[in-house]
């Protein structure tokens, strides 16, 4: 690279059209009033942004979110607007996604580690309230039929109903009914309204989901109960059964009188311990944690899950690096012609996508169809991936797979810099081949490897695609409580408990994340002062 | 096989090919050795290299040629190379409940101006922390190393949740977005890239600074002219690594991205095989061989700089 043309080129005589980019992007960086406007419209923005997103905010009493946007876009406009403060202006922008997606991603899974978060307790309890009072409506037993026609404006569905007296209302989700005086009728039913397309049949049909989910209030007062039609000409007034105490904090069922009581669990509780769901999100302390390590069902599953883990971890660096050291070994030989093309070739498995060589491999291995045992094996049936031990085998074979090219290449990048010299002297001080290579080759090289073979380590402790693509975890363990198999890992077995499955449990899938970070973070500090301590020796 | 040959003359052929085999091998008429001393020498090596080389290769010829065997399942694909034909790649794309050229172009969006944006972050915190001193820089560039410690992918639930939230105020950034995505990705663009281009930085002489800026040149003129070209190679490195990871992210596209036709290859593949799985085999092949000829592409092409990249990192 020719560096002392570079400036040159950018100031006087920009040639190629690169040269004249760049010189174009340092004549605006360098002043200007064209930058100095453009600053001052984008920070605009950015406070415009900021402002609604506050107001936004503040709408639901997100006080603490909405002042920090607003600080957070003050301190953009402080930083860029001002001289110097140089460090700031180029490392602000990595810093702000660094912070909103890493470090406050990594706080919140904390915060929500200690909450019962999940499938049935997903809410505030003053909407846990209202989903409760919704899904427990039933119809009034013996009260009348509507005569119903739906209607549409701007594609906003309404009831136009006619109740058995023959008044005429309308009304639609969340718009309590009104009167309306000019409708057209036909027969004693209102059938249109001026400002209003009537739906047909056809119509109807094909909005049959959404019709039968509309429920449209009689009155303001969402005791009065709500209108809901089964078929589209006909509504029926459907109340709710629960009903809530607001000064006592306590749900009713107006059927059988069963109380149920906020006793602090987050969900309404009766005396004989049934919930009503979905609850709300409370606090609950270090009880996913205390369920990961005391509750039956998950810690039998959990401390195997955690034993794989590291078994899976550290036989994937070693089978990889094992195999890896040996190839590098075997091609280090300057004798050797076409050495390249081998490398080359060798190489493809890591250059190949992870996840699809997991999928290709997954069907490779399928017990019935599967390359393996239709060719390879001639027609047996070995179940590679749903034997819990063979899956785990097949785990392992896989990884060396994917993972013995990156071994390959960076053991040859340290073998080839050990010096020649050292080997020189061992070998007239009479050292036997095997001799060089355990004493000298091979501690000089764990020194070069071994930081990478640290971040390796961890890479496998959570290597998601691999196990989730071969074999999803599988075999699946039935007796479990949570939805794990033989071969999952702690990573795959958080985004089973949080998104696979009709249940999540957002609270323990976090409180698993805590435990993985503990792990993760303890052996990378021991791991690298071992390695400083390994570099200081030599 | 030899009977003669043991373990310890092949090793010791390693160690005193290093010093003798270099004035030997310009030559290249080598006297022909006799084919025993030959296989104990060197041709044992090719052996295991063409050992190695089927192992390696094996899968990749399998899908290739399951690829090539129209309306195949997964038994007929077993015989490789029985027919010779591209209907499942014409297949791929015409069947709309599996939307694979969006995929494909989604994946291409995504990954491209992630990994644009996060070389651009990176090499800004990198010139930063390269050229100069101000208080907190030793703290930041540890910060940065601890925060690695808790990897994005852990924080999945957090994130999904925050991108809720987000979705609320604003719908077009939140849930089921595409810039919802790579936002989430930028949160990791610093952190080891920061590190891997520090160190490039740092290999930049100083002296070169300081003559532009005697020149009258500014910061940001240093920067985007003289630096940002000197380190090339690396922003090479690591624009491609970024590349390569974000297009077989499956974590975070999955949980993201909800609607298929939004919806990344690692997602969209995954859930169409393991729908249908020994179905629709040929075409899921077809599939796999078009997502990977890209990366495949990229990386045998850029080889010499990964793979110095990926050393330069930690062996000195």
């Amino acid at each position: 690279m020719t560096i002392t043309q570079d400036p040159e080129h950018g100031t006087t005589a920009p040639t190629t059209p690169r040269h004249r980019r760049a010189a174009r992007m340092a004549e605006a960086a360098g002043g200007g009033w064209v930058l100095v406007l453009t600053k001052i419209v984008l920070l605009g923005l950015i406070l415009a942004l900021a402002v609604y997103t506050a107001l936004v905010l503040s709408r639901t009493d997100q006080w603490v979110a909405a002042v920090i946007v607003v600080l957070v876009a003050l301190l953009a406009v402080w930083v860029y607007m001002g001289r110097g403060r140089l460090p700031a202006k180029y490392l602000m922008p990595g810093l702000i996604f660094l912070f909103v997606f890493q470090v406050f991603a990594a706080l919140y899974t904390g915060y929500v580690a200690f909450t019962n978060y999940s499938t049935g307790h997903n809410a505030s309890k003053a909407s846990a309230v209202n989903a409760l009072m919704l899904s427990a409506q039933e119809r009034v037993p013996d009260s009348p039929s509507y005569k119903l026609t739906i209607v549409d404006q701007l594609g906003e569905l309404s009831f136009l109903v006619t109740d058995p007296d023959g008044d005429v209302q309308i009304g639609g989700e969340e718009r309590p009914l009104q009167e309306v005086s000019d409708a057209e009728m036909q027969a004693g039913k209102a059938v249109g309204l001026p400002g209003y397309t009537t739906l047909k049949f056809g119509d109807i049909v094909a909005q049959q989901e959404k019709i039968a989910d509309m429920s449209v209030p009689l009155s303001s007062d969402p005791n009065d109960g709500v209108l809901r039609t089964p078929d589209g000409s006909t509504a029926y007034a459907y109340t709710s059964k629960l009903v809530y105490d607001d000064a006592a904090g306590t749900m009713t069922d107006t059927r059988s009188g069963v109380v149920y009581k906020d006793v602090g669990t987050g969900a309404f509780t009766a005396d004989d311990g049934t919930q009503l769901k979905p609850g709300w999100q409370i606090n609950v302390g270090f009880d996913n944690f205390a369920r990961a390590f005391s509750e039956e069902s998950i810690r039998g599953p959990f401390l195997q899950v955690l034993v794989w883990t590291f078994v899976f971890a550290i036989l994937s660096v070693f089978t990889c690096f094992a195999l890896g050291l040996f190839l590098a070994i075997v091609f280090n030989d300057p004798r050797m012609k076409s050495k390249k093309y081998y490398r080359v070739l060798m190489i493809l498995p890591y250059a190949f996508p992870g996840f699809l060589s997991a999928l290709v491999w997954a069907g490779m291995m399928n017990q019935e169809f599967g390359f393996l045992n239709v060719v390879l094996f001639n027609g047996a049936d070995i179940p590679w991936l749903t034997n819990e031990w063979l899956a785990k085998f097949s785990i392992i074979l896989v990884n060396l797979w994917l993972g013995f090219p990156y071994m390959f290449l960076i053991c040859t990048g340290a073998l080839q810099s050990i010096p020649d010299d050292v080997q020189e002297a061992a070998r007239v001080d009479g050292a036997s081949a095997w001799q060089v290579f355990r004493s000298i080759k091979l501690p000089l090289l764990l020194v070069a490897v071994a930081p990478l073979l640290i971040s390796s380590f961890a890479f496998n402790f959570n290597n998601f695609s691999l196990i989730y693509m071969l074999t999803g975890g599988g075999p699946r363990d039935i007796t479990a409580g949570v939805n794990v198999g033989a071969t999952d890992i702690l990573i795959t077995m958080v985004y089973k408990v949080a998104f696979v499955g009709s249940t999540s449990d957002y609270g323990l899938a976090s409180a698993f994340s805590i435990i993985i970070f503990i792990l993760v973070a303890t052996i990378s500090v021991i791991a690298f002062r071992r390695t400083k301590a390994l570099e200081d020796l030599n | 096989m030899s009977t003669t040959q043991t373990t310890a003359p092949s090793t010791s052929a390693i160690v005193t090919g290093a010093g003798t085999g270099a004035g030997v091998r310009g030559e290249g008429k080598e006297p022909r050795r006799p084919f025993g001393k030959y296989f104990r020498e060197t041709g044992w090596r090719h052996l295991v290299g063409v050992v190695a080389t089927v192992f390696a290769l094996f899968p990749l010829l399998y899908v290739i040629s399951a690829s090539l065997n129209p309306g195949g399942t997964l038994l007929t694909a077993n015989s490789l190379f029985s027919s010779f034909d591209f209907g499942s790649y014409v297949e791929l794309f015409q069947n709309p409940s599996q939307p694979y050229g969006a995929w494909f172009m989604n994946t291409l969006v995504i990954g491209l101006i992630t990994s644009a944006l996060t070389v651009l972050l990176g090499a800004l915190a990198a010139y930063s922390f390269s050229r100069m001193r101000f208080k907190g820089r030793r703290f930041t560039l540890t910060a940065l190393l601890v925060v690695q410690m808790f990897p994005q992918m852990l924080a999945m639930v957090a994130i999904f949740l925050l991108m809720v939230t987000i979705s609320d105020i604003f719908p077009a950034i939140g849930l089921n977005t595409q810039i919802g995505l790579i936002m989430v990705y930028l949160g990791g663009a610093l952190g080891a890239n920061t590190y891997l281009m520090y160190g490039f930085f740092n290999t930049v002489p100083a002296s070169i600074d300081e003559a532009a800026k005697i020149d009258g040149a500014g910061h940001a003129r240093i920067f985007f002219t003289i630096i940002l070209r000197l380190v090339a190679p690396i922003l090479a490195v690591v624009g491609l690594l970024s590349f390569i990871g974000t297009c077989s992210e499956f974590v975070l596209a999955s949980v993201i991205l909800i609607d298929p036709d939004k919806q990344t290859l690692a997602v969209g593949l995954y859930r169409f095989v393991s729908d249908e799985f020994s179905k629709n085999w040929s075409v899921f092949a077809a599939g796999a061989v078009l997502a990977a000829i890209l990366p495949v592409a990229l990386f045998l092409a850029l080889q010499k700089y990964i793979v110095g990249g990926l050393t330069a990192g930690s062996v000195k």
